[in-house]
């Protein structure tokens, strides 16, 4: 009877979402040490406005992948909620993107200094994108739409929208304080992006310990009709987390026009709603609502931008990429799949329990 | 009767993280022979259901089937192997219409002529006296009509074991006397019928046989007039009983005039279409809800607690008016309402029993004042304890329990909120008689702590035991009111009928 209560700590630890991207990375850490130990330099080197920063591709990980990160927030409460996700994130960003420029800008074609406090470009690019998000948060909750359908109105015409704010042009903004957000505060050599995304997760985790934001969106995802006869708002709950997402979007958005400089709308921020999707599943958050684990979720955004900087690093083509990031996808999504865990994690009660049950008969 | 033995079990062990669950059960079923398999909640009745039709691996142990030892893995190679079910609650797919439902996943080649499927579905119902067209969407048919439904999928396969589980649970008199016709017609046929069920009237009208399980051990099995209803249920639960006499003592003589009306509504009706009714409840009192099935019983609540869009001329509450719009209104009036389909309604699967539990207190607390870990354990474990709910610890997901402990939780999950008037819709629906009586006596003691209670069950025996008012619905239309002499079946009856009093 005990033995049986008793879990092997392995296969208990095989049942912990987390597990699967701390695996990743190790599993990928594993293959660079193997390849190129080259791979984990970091040095510091001055950058154009003669401060001291560090380079290197961890550093590019946690710069990029934070930007990642801070979607997988948005898209793990959505994808609990709603049961699917939001692909017009990366369209949302570029209309706050564009939303920033035209602001800083004026109107004009390049700028040296901003024409607007970097504040209220900002707050008004949040506006936006969270705009954008009820827009979708709408088509899902009230219309009922599918998540996938509904942002694909978005994910669309997000781009072009983008364009016409600015009129097409491709604005430059070279305000070394307009390029704080998405590089670095003079005299500090982390990337700026580390310090929003660790912001952000101290805002999520205060939001998630504080309130019942995780209760309830765990609750609609599972169960509608019964969280409604709980006294819950479905509607207003799914709703809510689509502009929590928009919230997101719109720092990742602000980060990326202030990383540049400049605006591409058809460029900026492509494929990035793929990532952030992959992060959420490669969480181990079942993709189809219910149950979710926001450290999982942040965990496997970075873990997905590690992938993402070992392939630039062993030379592969920038056309080339996806498909190599396709086969390494699929088998960590496999792999994480509940079926396979619960069989590696049977495997392993198998392997130990076997003296036990053979002592106790 | 000879040895035609057509299904045999033996030495089934299966054990999940924390619980055995059948340790060495056996069991064997004649051909034409109806076999009573009895348990309370957890007894492992649905468990060795689940091992028999593939849903779970033994353990250990053999099946065979006559005289043949098989290896099931599947619910196909069960079917296969000529094991057809139905089960507790409804797996069907109720997107799909009826005819689809029925031939579901045995179409022998790839085309499929719908015509041709809906002319032998309507046939098959016909024959069993189903009143549905085959054409319909299932999820449109009531919840009776559906588990009919699956039923005539499992009598279509050409089956030489037939297990019901608790099929009856949903279906009301009539139907269930057509469900009896056609399971004599099934035995004569030489099928073997396995059947479970919580309602012992039903075991003793049909059953040649009772196979009696307890903490996943067998019993015993017995012939049907060696065992009387005493014994059987004194071997379920492990004890003697006298509960059941016990409980009618209990019952205090409410007295209405002295006690203040908590919950008034005056023409109330809802979307559901019932027709407007006033109601009174006061404080302390037990009532109920009577009709048959589909007659509006459980409209007329959930136009009560909101969960319909309703109407009312006016709605007052410990005398003061009030508007019930949604459930959280309800709430914050101290309004509960635990449902009637504890599976679509009731449960949040994958979350554990603790967050369950908590989960209206917590709505009602409001978004901002989320409970400390520790306080959501204490509330858990207060409740699991004072409920007796069974379950490995209170971080378990709640779909991992047995029917009656869910029911448990999400009682609980009301009680936290301290209401002061409860409404239960079949509360008791598919849980054991030693839960039943459980969560009679807690109403009726609940009822002499003030709360007001409004209790609503198929089983006509239980509401009399528990309730002092009783207000007939028939035809969505409240037709009659029981009040002391009055509450027996016989009055309930004639006022379902249509005669009697008034």
């Amino acid at each position: 009877m005990i033995s049986n209560q008793k879990q092997n700590p392995i296969a208990a630890l095989f049942r912990h979402q987390i597990v699967i991207p701390i695996a990743a990375l190790l599993l990928l850490t594993i293959f660079n040490v193997l390849r190129d130990t080259s791979f984990f330099e970091v040095t510091l080197k001055n950058n154009s406005a003669g401060n001291p920063v560090l380079a290197g591709n961890l550093i590019s990980v946690l710069d990029n992948g934070s930007e990642l990160a801070i979607l997988a927030i948005g898209m793990t409460l959505v994808t609990a909620a709603c049961g699917g996700q939001d692909i017009s994130v990366g369209a949302t960003a570029v209309i706050a993107g564009s939303v920033v420029m035209r602001i800083l800008s004026g109107g004009e074609a390049s700028a040296d200094v901003v024409h607007a406090p970097i504040i209220i470009a900002f707050l008004v690019c949040c506006l936006a994108a969270m705009a954008c998000g009820a827009f979708n948060g709408m088509m899902v909750s009230v219309f009922r739409i599918q998540p996938m359908v509904a942002t694909l109105i978005m994910f669309t015409a997000g781009r072009s929208i983008a364009g016409w704010i600015n009129e097409n042009k491709s604005i430059a903004i070279t305000d070394p304080n307009f390029a704080i957000a998405g590089t670095f505060i003079p005299g500090i050599p982390v990337p700026t992006p580390v310090f929003i995304a660790l912001i952000c997760f101290i805002i999520t985790w205060a939001i998630l310990k504080f309130t019942n934001l995780g209760l309830y969106v765990q609750a609609v995802g599972i169960n509608e009709k019964t969280s409604r006869l709980n006294g819950l708002n479905p509607t207003l709950i799914k709703f809510g987390t689509f502009v929590l997402l928009g919230l997101c979007v719109a720092v990742v958005g602000f980060i990326k026009v202030s990383r540049n400089g400049t605006i591409n709308y058809s460029v900026v921020a492509k494929d990035i709603e793929m990532d952030a999707i992959l992060a959420v599943a490669l969480g181990g958050n079942a993709l189809s609502g219910g149950k979710f684990n926001m450290p999982a979720s942040i965990l496997g955004a970075y873990v997905i931008q590690y992938l993402t900087t070992t392939l630039y690093a062993m030379e592969v083509q920038a056309t080339a990429l996806p498909a190599y990031k396709a086969v390494v996808v699929i088998a960590l999504v496999v792999l994480s799949a509940p079926k396979v865990r619960d069989s590696v994690s049977g495997l392993f009660r198998k392997m130990s329990p076997a003296k036990q049950s053979g002592g106790a008969a | 009767m000879s040895d035609q033995t057509v299904l045999q079990l033996s030495g089934i062990y299966k054990s999940f993280p924390g619980v055995k669950a059948l340790q060495n059960v056996a069991f064997r079923l004649q051909k034409g022979e109806i076999h009573a398999l009895m348990g309370e909640n957890g007894a492992g009745k649905s468990t060795l259901i689940k091992v028999l039709t593939g849903v779970y691996s033994k353990d250990a142990g053999t099946i065979s089937i006559e005289g043949k030892t098989v290896q099931i893995h599947s619910p196909q190679e069960a079917q296969n192997a000529g094991i057809s079910t139905v089960y507790q609650e409804i797996s069907l797919c109720p997107n799909l219409s009826v005819a689809e439902n029925i031939y579901l996943g045995r179409g022998e080649g790839k085309f499929v002529s719908w015509r041709q499927m809906n002319k032998k579905a309507g046939e098959l119902l016909d024959s069993l006296g189903i009143h549905v067209r085959p054409t319909q969407q299932l999820a449109s048919c009531s919840i009776a009509v559906q588990q009919m439904v699956a039923i005539a999928r499992a009598v279509d396969m050409d089956c030489r074991v037939l297990i019901l589980d608790e099929p009856t649970s949903s279906l009301d008199e009539s139907e269930v006397q057509k469900l009896f016709k056609l399971m004599t017609d099934l035995k004569k046929r030489g099928v073997g019928i396995i059947f479970v069920t919580h309602f012992l009237d039903q075991v003793y009208a049909v059953c040649d046989k009772i196979t009696v399980l307890r903490d996943g051990k067998l019993v015993g099995e017995y012939k049907i007039e060696e065992l009387p209803r005493v014994q059987l249920v004194s071997k379920m639960l492990g004890k003697e009983l006298n509960d059941m006499e016990d409980i009618k003592d209990e019952v205090q003589t409410f007295d209405a005039k002295k006690a203040e009306p908590v919950y008034e509504a005056f023409g109330l009706a809802s979307s559901e279409g019932i027709e407007p009714f006033d109601f009174v409840i006061r404080r302390g009192e037990v009532n109920g809800f009577t009709g048959l099935l589909g007659s509006g019983r459980s409209e007329s609540v959930r136009a009560i607690f909101g969960a319909d869009k309703a109407t009312s001329r006016e709605i007052r509450v410990e005398g003061k008016k009030v508007s019930i719009r949604k459930p959280i209104d309800a709430m914050q009036l101290g309004i509960a309402y635990l449902p009637e389909d504890r599976k679509r309604d009731g449960i949040i699967g994958d979350l554990s029993v603790r967050e369950n539990i908590i989960l209206a207190l917590q709505v009602k607390t409001g978004f901002f004042r989320p409970f400390s870990r520790a306080k959501q354990v204490k509330f858990a474990e207060e409740y699991i304890q004072k409920l007796n709910i069974k379950t490995a610890s209170v971080n378990t997901p709640i779909k991992s329990l047995s029917g009656g402990n869910q029911q448990k939780v999400i009682l609980g999950r009301w009680l936290l909120t301290h209401p002061k008037y409860l409404i239960l819709d079949e509360p008791t629906r598919g849980i054991d008689v030693g839960t039943k009586v459980e969560i009679q006596k807690l109403v009726l003691q609940l009822a002499s702590e003030g709360m007001s209670v409004t209790f609503i069950s198929s089983e006509t025996d239980e509401m009399l035991r528990t309730c002092s008012r009783l207000l007939v619905m028939r035809d969505r239309k409240q037709v009659g009111e029981l009040t002391g002499d009055q509450l027996t079946q016989s009055c309930i009856m004639n006022t379902i009928a249509g005669g009697g009093a008034k």
